[in-house]
């Protein structure tokens, strides 16, 4: 039996390690999201082609369509970061978590915003109330929630733990979102991209896309890494390694 | 890992919590299935489903050479057909881009008569994008050989 997985697992989620840990990965995380971005803008929006029904306005794909995908990817992160909290206790699971929501909830913002700008020239509306629609409105407001509950408790790990369950409770929304378009009637069209399956997009034009995908998919990792980092120090504030960080800095 | 019995209950706690979510998402869904139709096709329509309902969104596709625009207003006449049946509507407004021959459409409305009015029409599109050089060589190959290359040719 190899247990250097758990072991190594449980020395990360140790808060100075992890400290460490994010320090060191955070601008690599960063760079990288900023390179593939550019390469995926590039890609989406000079070398492929229009499109034979919506010509150029498709191109907003590129952005809705990760975004929508970062904002249920982040939901499902934080919904097993809280559980981890829940169950074990362990202060990292609650920051990641806590640390997620708004990060996921701007994602799903931009998801609905370019949602809508597409939705006007194509569908002719800019909103209805159809499955697909609704229930990443309902993804918004728990995220929303998520946040708001977390910062309701005078004590920032009792709001954590409450907070975890609202998102625990909530990870059950992720599938209906992306099933929605297969359960009921809906305006918005099916699933373009499939896993398994074939994908109904031209390849010049799926490139830039996925690209896009582990661009922002970099970017929740900067972004949530120098979180973590910030409200670890201001958790921890009173211990020892805190106020060896902060000494090293006064020195310099 | 060995757990010890106070990280056991919170456990079970947490997971009967969530397994009860579930159970209650799924028969949300469920009765929303059959309840949460967001439109209604022309068939269902003439089987008397629309009966109860006095505005709906009537959804198909515009049957090629039905649309007919008037001179003098912007009213414009189309029929939208499903696999069994097909619908007269009547529109009076801008209609969105992509509405066209052989577009899926979504229009809200009443019935009058036999006959649809309509207050909004939208275009749907579908989940296919490609370039329009492949498409229309995926046309001709499918007007060459009838039969092949079914997916991706719903212009």
């Amino acid at each position: 039996m190899s247990n250097w997985i758990p072991l190594w697992l449980h020395r990360l989620s140790s808060p100075p390690t992890f400290y460490r840990f994010a320090g060191t990965l955070q601008p690599w995380a960063m760079t990288l999201a900023l390179l593939l971005g550019a390469v995926a803008l590039y890609g989406g929006l000079v070398l492929a082609p229009a499109d034979y029904q919506q010509g150029d306005a498709y191109r907003i794909i590129f952005i809705h369509v990760p975004s929508a995908w970062m904002g249920m990817f982040i939901y499902a992160v934080m919904g097993v970061a809280g559980f981890i909290a829940l169950v074990w206790r362990i202060k990292l699971a609650e920051v990641v978590a806590m640390q997620s929501a708004p990060i996921g909830a701007a994602f799903t913002f931009i998801t609905l915003v370019t949602g809508s700008l597409w939705g006007k020239p194509m569908w002719g509306t800019w909103w209805t109330w159809d499955a697909r629609l609704t229930s990443e409105l309902v993804l918004l407001f728990l995220f929303l929630g998520v946040i708001g509950l977390y910062h309701a408790f005078e004590d920032r790990r009792q709001g954590a733990r409450a907070a975890a369950f609202l998102a625990i409770v909530g990870v059950i929304n992720v599938p209906i979102v992306h099933f929605s378009v297969n359960w009921w009637n809906t305006l918005h069209q099916g699933s373009t991209v499939n896993v398994f399956g074939k994908s109904t997009m031209s390849w010049d034009m799926l490139w830039p896309l996925l690209t896009m995908t582990l661009a922002t998919k970099c970017y929740y990792a900067a972004s949530l890494f120098r979180r973590v980092r910030t409200d670890l120090l201001d958790l921890e504030g009173g211990k020892d390694w805190v106020r060896q960080i902060a000494e090293s800095e006064a020195d310099r | 890992m060995p757990m010890n019995p106070t990280r056991k209950r919170r456990l079970t706690i947490v997971l009967s919590i969530l397994a009860a979510a579930v159970v209650a998402a799924v028969l949300v869904v469920l009765a929303l299935q059959n309840n949460m139709n967001y439109l209604l096709t022309p068939s269902q329509v003439q089987s008397g489903e629309a009966a109860s309902y006095k505005t709906f969104r009537l959804g198909g596709m515009v049957k090629a050479g039905s649309i007919q625009r008037s001179s003098d207003s912007l009213k414009v006449t189309f029929t939208v057909v499903d696999a069994g049946g097909a619908m007269p509507v009547e529109y009076t407004g801008i209609l969105p881009d992509l509405f066209r021959d052989n577009q899926s459409v979504i229009a809200t409305g009443h019935m009058d008569n036999a006959r649809f009015v309509a207050t909004e029409v939208l275009a749907k599109h579908d989940e296919t994008y490609m370039p329009k050089e492949l498409k229309d060589a995926m046309a001709k190959a499918h007007a060459d050989k009838p039969g092949i290359e079914k997916a991706g040719n719903r212009e």
